[in-house]
Order: structure tokens, then sequence, then C-alpha cells
């Protein structure tokens, strides 16, 4: 007889991924698209007059940056207008009546945007190899940073989305703390261009650590060490985590 | 064991409302019963809180002997609920939605895939398993909430105005179904505006009002509670006006009376009245349903009744 709670959780996955799958179009295609844009526009064209970053052609400094940003918004997008929309339609009430742990709920959303940030991941890679001939430093970095930015970005959707009262809500923090976060994040450049003080102030930005441990893994090379980087999103990780658990169980926005 | 056990039960809302006043209430395993009460009484908020939508502000609550607040999974298994609002996934197809929610229940998925289909099929809702939830009529979307609650077997099915905007056709033919499962031995648990509804369909009865039940009993011994009852009698064109002693009564047009009856008393007096006054009755009818009489005798005196027109 199999687990109920396992049996539970495999049932958000499925419900998550078929939701984004079934909207393929507003789901799959965009990253693919924007990403396809940047390369062919700040790869080949502008940055074949940049010249080198850290030793590396300009498209290949920015491809895990470029990436890493795709799986930073599909993770936050994905749970957080799922998990709104769920409430807003009230089929939250769905699994608020069944016997599903707090913890299930979270992990069953937090693994749907997991599962489109690691799809999107492919895609933009694949689309990235169009453009520029990637070498992987170490498989293990690459995955490990993916798999802790998408659960973060995941959690942090989720924790939108319980607060959230109207689909303005969910589009507040993306437009104007993830989007400028993400592009601060040395995506485009290398903290070691900036002035010291600029430099500090960026290391207080998390995204840096995530872009930074993603680009080590693809080209060996960071601005801030790989293990410092993972602890923090460990940390974060295990922070978010928390504060969503804590709301869940309280009910906060989805019981009266 | 009882299937629900009530006992103090009070919700005082964040803005001050005060929705339940300690209510308590008993609910026997396999009874058939309703929770009636207008708009804003109190019954979607002790359905929300037995089906832990809620969260109470005091008292305890028993399902079928597991307490929401030390047993949860228990009791929440226990139960099937039939929420007022649509609350699926207007997108998903009415496959997915039966068959996820089974599995929110730790239903495996094989299991749930028949149990689907034994649910939309009796349901009548089978050839439709693969459109939009979105694509439904009214009535349809009633049913799939029904088919959604029984998914898991639950021993308790709670609905919430089940009936709400369906046709007659469609809420007969959910009545028999739910008269079925109830010999089956599923308790349900209704609340609903159609008091015909309830007289039908429930063994017993609570009224809740402004927070507090104001009765708890069978339906049998309210209706009994009930002796006078008003009847319509169409009567054929003539020129002499009816009088009827004994009676209070009201003539409404040329051809319409309107009489109070005693059950005592009976019809025969009324009839053999009208003969002596050379005055035919043509047709005749109750003037409103039993049990909304009583209803709103309940609710205007906000206290048991004793209805008496004497």
């Amino acid at each position: 007889m199999a687990n109920p709670t396992f049996v539970a959780l495999r049932t958000i996955w499925i419900k998550e991924i078929t939701r984004f799958m079934r909207i393929w179009v507003q789901t799959l295609v965009p990253p693919a698209i924007t990403m396809t844009l940047y390369f062919v526009i700040f790869g080949n064209l502008i940055g074949s007059r940049i010249g080198e970053m850290n030793g590396f052609s300009y498209m290949e400094f920015i491809v895990p940056g470029l990436i890493m940003m795709a799986v930073i918004t599909n993770s936050y997008a994905n749970v957080s207008s799922s998990f709104f929309s769920a409430k807003f339609q009230r089929n939250v009430e769905e699994l608020l009546v069944a016997p599903v742990p707090n913890w299930v709920i979270i992990a069953g959303y937090v693994g749907g945007g997991v599962a489109r940030a690691l799809l999107i991941g492919i895609i933009v890679t694949s689309v990235s190899m169009l453009f520029v001939d990637l070498s992987i430093y170490n498989p293990l970095a690459i995955a490990l940073t993916l798999l802790l930015t998408a659960t973060l970005f995941s959690c942090a959707g989720l924790i939108n989305a319980v607060y959230a009262k109207t689909f303005d809500d969910i589009s507040i923090v993306p437009t104007f703390v993830l989007t400028p976060l993400t592009y601060l994040g040395g995506v485009f450049y290398s903290l070691s261009l900036l002035p010291p003080f600029w430099q500090a102030v960026s290391k207080a930005n998390p995204i840096v650590y995530m872009v930074d441990g993603f680009r080590f893994g693809f080209l060996g090379h960071a601005d801030v060490s790989f293990s410092v980087s993972m602890a923090l999103l460990l940390g974060f990780n295990v922070l978010l985590f928390g504060i969503a658990w804590t709301l869940i169980n309280r009910g906060v926005g989805i019981r009266s | 064991m009882n299937a629900l056990e009530i006992s103090g039960l009070q919700k005082t809302y964040a803005g001050g409302t005060q929705a339940l006043k300690g209510i308590d209430l008993n609910v026997r395993q396999g009874d058939f019963f309703a929770l009636l009460g207008p708009n804003g009484a109190g019954k979607s908020t002790t359905i929300g809180i037995i089906a832990s939508l809620v969260n109470k502000s005091a008292g305890t609550v028993l399902v079928d002997g597991h307490s929401v607040d030390t047993d949860l999974v228990r009791a929440k298994a226990s139960i099937g609920l039939v929420p007022q609002e649509f609350n699926f996934n207007q997108f998903e197809t009415l496959l997915q939605i039966v068959v996820n929610q089974a599995g929110y229940y730790g239903v495996p998925r094989h299991i749930a895939k028949q149990r689907a289909e034994k649910y939309l099929k009796q349901l009548d809702l089978w050839e439709k398993r693969d459109s939009a939830a979105r694509t439904l009529s009214g009535g349809m979307k009633r049913r799939l909430m029904i088919a959604r609650a029984l998914m898991h077997e639950p021993k308790i099915l709670i609905l919430d105005e089940p009936t709400a905007g369906v046709d007659i056709e469609i809420r007969r033919s959910m009545w028999e179904f739910l008269k079925k499962i109830n010999e089956q031995g599923i308790t349900i648990i209704l609340t609903t505006h159609y008091l015909e509804e309830a007289e039908m369909l429930c063994r017993n009865i609570a009224i809740i009002d402004k927070g507090q039940i104001v009765e708890n009993t069978s339906m049998k011994s309210l209706l009994a509670k009930l002796n006078m009852e008003t009847f319509i009698l169409d009567l054929a064109p003539t020129d002499n006006t009816p009088t009827l002693a004994g009676f209070t009564c009201r003539l409404l047009d040329n051809h319409t009376l309107e009489v109070d009856v005693a059950k005592q008393d009976g019809l025969n007096p009324v009839f053999s009245q009208l003969s002596e006054q050379g005055i035919q009755v043509l047709s005749m009818r109750n003037k409103a349903n039993r049990l909304e009489e009583l209803f709103m005798t309940l609710l205007q005196n906000g206290r048991k009744p004793e209805v008496s027109h004497g």
C-alpha cells in the first residue's frame, strides 16, 4: 500500500506539471525567445565588441547568468501564479479539506516550480548551444546551484502568493525586486569590474551568489567562493521554507 | 457513536463579527440531517469549521469520534465536502479534478481512476470526463462536486446548498442519488434553502439563526408542531360572498379564497359551509410549504414555537 503522504505529494506534482505543460505557449516558449534575443544582441552583436571577461568570451561569460535568470523568473512565476490562482478560484480548498500535511502542500508547489525551472534550464541551455560551445567544468556544481536556486525562488513565489490579494500583487515583486536584483546580480558583468564600494554592496544581493556559483560550474571561475555561495543559498532556502511553512500553518490568506 | 458532535462552538471573525455563539449539535451515524437557517445565520461557518476551512474561536468538534484539534487527519479523512461555491479549477478536466482529489486523500492513482469512473457514471458525467470543468452547466458542476467529495469514500458527506440553481429534474435525480448513498450507510448533513428538499430527504433537523441553534429535533416532531395550515380554494364564479363561521378566511379576489384550518377541525366543515352557500370549489392547494411556514415562525419568534392560530 502506497504511503498516503507520498501519494498526495506526487498528486500535487502531477497537477502542477500538467498545469504548466497545458499552457506551454505561455510558460515554455517565452523564455526560449527572450534568451535567444539576449544571445543574439548581447552575445553576438555587442559581445563581440566587448571582448573577454575574466578570460572568457563575453558570450561564454553571460550564458550561465542568463540560464540562471530564466530559472529564477520561471520558478518564482510558476508557484506565485499557480498558488494565487488556486486561492482565487478557491480550489486550494481541495487541499485544505484533505488530510495533506502543510509541508506536503509547500513541497508540492515548490516541486512544480522546480520542475518548470529545470525544464526551462534545459531549453535555454539548448538554445545557448546554438550560439556558443559550452564547456562544463563541474556538473555537480551546476546541478546543485540550479536546484537550490529553483527551490529558493519557488518558496519566495509561494510566500508572495500567500499574501497576494490581487493578480497585481504577484507581479509587483518580480517587476520591482527580482528584475533589478537579477540585472545587478552579475549576469552581464564580473563583480571585479566594480569599484570596491559597489562590490561590497553587490554582495548583499543574494542573486550574485547564485549566478556566480552557476558560472563556476560552467567555467570554473567564481568571484565568490563556491562553498560560501552554496552555504548562503542553503541558508536562504531554510529561511524561506520556514516562513512559507509558518504562513501555511497559520492559514494566512487561505483560512478565515 | 455519533457521526458529528459539536459542543460550545464559537467563531468570532477578525472584524469582530460573532458568527457562532456557542452551538451544540449531534448528528447520529447514518442520519440524513438538515441544517437550516437564513443567509448569514452561521451554517457555512459551522461547515467550514467542521471541514477545517475556518479556524474556530472556542468549542470542540468530533468527526466520527476524531477531534479536529487532536486527530485532524482522521477527522478530515471521514468527511467529504460539497461546498456552496464552485471551488474546482475551471481549466482542469473532470477526470483530473476527481482523480487529483482522491490523491490528496492518499488514494493511489489506479484506484482513483476506477472510482472516478464509478462516481462520474453514477452522476451522469462520464461522457464529459475529458471536458474542462468550465464548459459544464451549473447542474453538472454541482454533480461534479458531489463526485469529487465521494472519491475517498468518506463516512460523512456534508453538502452546503447542493441544489442551488439546479433545475427541478436534475434536483430530483440528485435527491435520489443522495437517498441511495444514505441507504448505503453514509451520513449526510445538508444545508439548503429549499425547505421542501429538507422535508423530503431529512430525518432530523437543526435550525440555526444569528449564530445559535433555535431548534434541533426530528423532522417528524417538528412538523407535528405545526397545527395550522393555510389553504387556497379556487371557487366557481358566484354572486355570493363566501363566509366561514369558525374559520379565519380572506377573499383574495372574486374566485380565490384563503382559509386557515386547524388540524383538529379538518376540511369537511369548510366544504359543507361553502356548499350550503351554493359555492362550488373547483380546486384547492396549500398556500406554502409547511416547513417554510414553521421556519419563518421560528425565526420570527427567536424561540421554540407554539404555532397556534386557534
